[in-house]
């Protein structure tokens, strides 16, 4: 049923650190890794070695310039790069579910993911179209919808060692700035890192609640004076001399 | 949005084969035998054909009768399922015409219901996309209804409730136009809500896309060609599909302009549906900084 469940026992998602992402695309590699040679269909490529490349990939880092507001106090802020990646929200209030006419999608009531049944999948694409973070990519060899799946055939995958029973991106993100946890237990690392991180939605005015939360990042340090010794060193050249000070003063007199 | 031909010659012809549908369940015009038998099969080409060419942009058109499960939540689904019993319906009632010579009201008007009723989900499965706000308004539904109506009016010769419908349609649409040039911009919807980014006034820029390359995202949400010629379209759509169909109804009747009209107005009405598509502004395009936001 593509109807979305009530409520969910546990509410599996990520949290993506803004301030921590370096923007090295490992989980991005690690993904279509993981998702081609794993559960449901390979996430295909087009064209990869030729003029036009494309492919499906269901996490993809953007990143964005932000320029801060000048305040009187600081009259010329430096502009920020943030790297941002994105993949599926699994969103309470997934709006993709509920457009689809064969019932491939759904919101699973255990743990909260949203997943495709491929093989009722028509391809007809009208989730992703109602998507609005981008989320989902037909599979343009397959014909059915890829999405995140939270790396299901993961996170509970007793083969694995228990250390690699998390999403492929998490277990990669050299950088820290990937967690996943349950948001339905209030102590568990994602929950608390949301609270004290004050972790946001995306979008938040499309209503869809998403479970993923996005950390921003913190402000920027901002120190007066590195060098202690600066101030005391002399000047090495204070007016010019010589022919470059005779030009200087010629000029001036113009 | 991609302007996929196969959706818009989908929702073109199906909606003129529904609208004139409509007109043969209340028996306007009240045919019987051959010349019943004629409209119908123009009303069931348009259908028929239209909802077939629908069936090729799917990835896996083979599964399209599991569409049918999801009534319940899923507007693409209920439209399956209008249009099956609209088609069902009104082909009793068109066989009772054509073969028996009996008029069963009843089902005529009720196929007429239906036939409203699958233009109605079609234009709800556009209506319901928050993510697209140009069409997120009760106005898509009055558009493809009004569109329906008008063109079937047209086919099925009602000359005079042509004259009415007709610039009824243009006006919801000139109506449609001016609210989805504005649409984006007052939904609330821009780089800063998506990133969460803009706090304390910063200004957000899209610095990096993800890939150098293309992606499906980009092809689907994000077409933008075209859109320099939108005004000169528009123009085409209203000229064509509006005002040469008023025209030449206008002018003493000849089989010759009736039909002209007809043409004209599926021309204006397919640039139309162009327009529906290419210039709809899907939100995941401000992800790729490729919206004024």
């Amino acid at each position: 049923m593509t109807s979305l469940p009530a409520s969910t026992k546990k509410k599996l998602g990520l949290v993506i650190d803004l301030d921590t992402c370096v923007g090295c695309h490992a989980c991005v590699i690690s993904c279509k890794g993981w998702n081609t040679e794993n559960y449901g269909a390979p996430l295909s490529d087009q064209d990869p070695y030729g003029g036009n490349p494309s492919g499906t990939f269901l996490n993809r880092v953007h990143s964005y310039e932000v320029q801060p507001l000048a305040t009187s106090t600081m009259p010329h802020p430096a502009a920020q790069l943030i790297h941002f990646p994105k993949s599926c929200l699994h969103c309470e209030d997934a709006p993709c579910v509920t457009v689809c006419p064969t019932g491939a999608s759904y919101k699973r009531v255990e743990d909260g993911i949203v997943l495709v049944n491929e093989s009722d999948c028509i391809g007809c694409g009208l989730c992703a179209w109602a998507c609005p973070y981008g989320a989902r990519e037909m599979d343009a060899e397959e014909g059915v919808m890829k999405k995140c799946t939270l790396c299901v055939d993961r996170i509970y995958n007793e083969n694995l060692p228990e250390v690699d029973r998390e999403p492929a991106c998490v277990r990669t993100c050299p950088a820290g700035a990937r967690h996943f946890g349950d948001f339905a237990d209030p102590d568990s690392n994602v929950s608390r890192l949301t609270a004290e991180r004050g972790g946001m939605d995306l979008m938040p005015e499309q209503g869809t609640k998403p479970v993923n939360q996005y950390l921003p990042p913190r402000p920027k340090d901002a120190l007066d004076q590195i060098d202690v010794l600066a101030p005391f060193l002399e000047p090495v050249v204070q007016e010019p001399s010589g022919f470059l000070g005779w030009l200087d003063r010629t000029l001036e007199k113009i | 949005m991609h302007p996929a031909p196969s959706v818009i010659v989908f929702t073109t012809l199906s909606g003129l084969g529904f609208g004139l549908l409509f007109w043969l369940g209340i028996a306007m015009p009240a045919v019987t035998g051959w010349s019943a038998f004629a409209f119908f099969v123009v009303a069931y080409l348009l259908a028929v054909g239209g909802l077939i060419s629908s069936t090729f942009h799917l990835g896996h058109p083979e599964r399209a009768l599991k569409a049918f499960s999801q009534w319940r939540s899923s507007w693409l689904s209920r439209e399956g399922w209008a249009a099956v019993l609209a088609l069902v319906v009104m082909g009793l009632y068109g066989a009772g015409l054509v073969f028996l010579d009996q008029r069963w009201s009843l089902l005529g008007w009720i196929g007429a219901a239906l036939s409203l009723g699958t233009v109605y989900t079609t234009s709800m499965i556009y209506g319901q996309m928050k993510t697209v706000p140009r069409w997120k308004t009760p106005l898509t539904s009055a558009l493809y209804l009004s569109f329906s109506l008008a063109g079937g009016a047209l086919l099925a010769g009602q000359v005079s409730f042509a004259l009415i419908l007709l610039p009824l349609a243009a006006v919801v649409q000139v109506l449609w136009w001016k609210r989805g040039d504005t649409a984006l911009a007052s939904s609330g919807t821009n780089l800063g809500t998506a990133t969460g980014l803009a706090r304390d006034g910063a200004a957000v820029r899209a610095f990096e896309p993800p890939h150098t390359g293309t992606n499906f995202l980009l092809r689907e949400f994000v077409y933008v060609i075209g859109r320099k010629h939108a005004q000169k379209l528009r123009m085409i759509a209203l000229g064509l599909g509006f005002v040469l169909p008023v025209v030449l109804l206008l002018l003493p009747f000849t089989h010759l302009f009736g039909a002209l009209a007809v043409v004209s107005h599926l021309a204006g009405i397919a640039a139309s549906r162009w327009l529906f598509f290419a210039e709809a502004e899907h939100v995941v395009g401000l992800y790729y900084g490729k919206r004024a936001a």
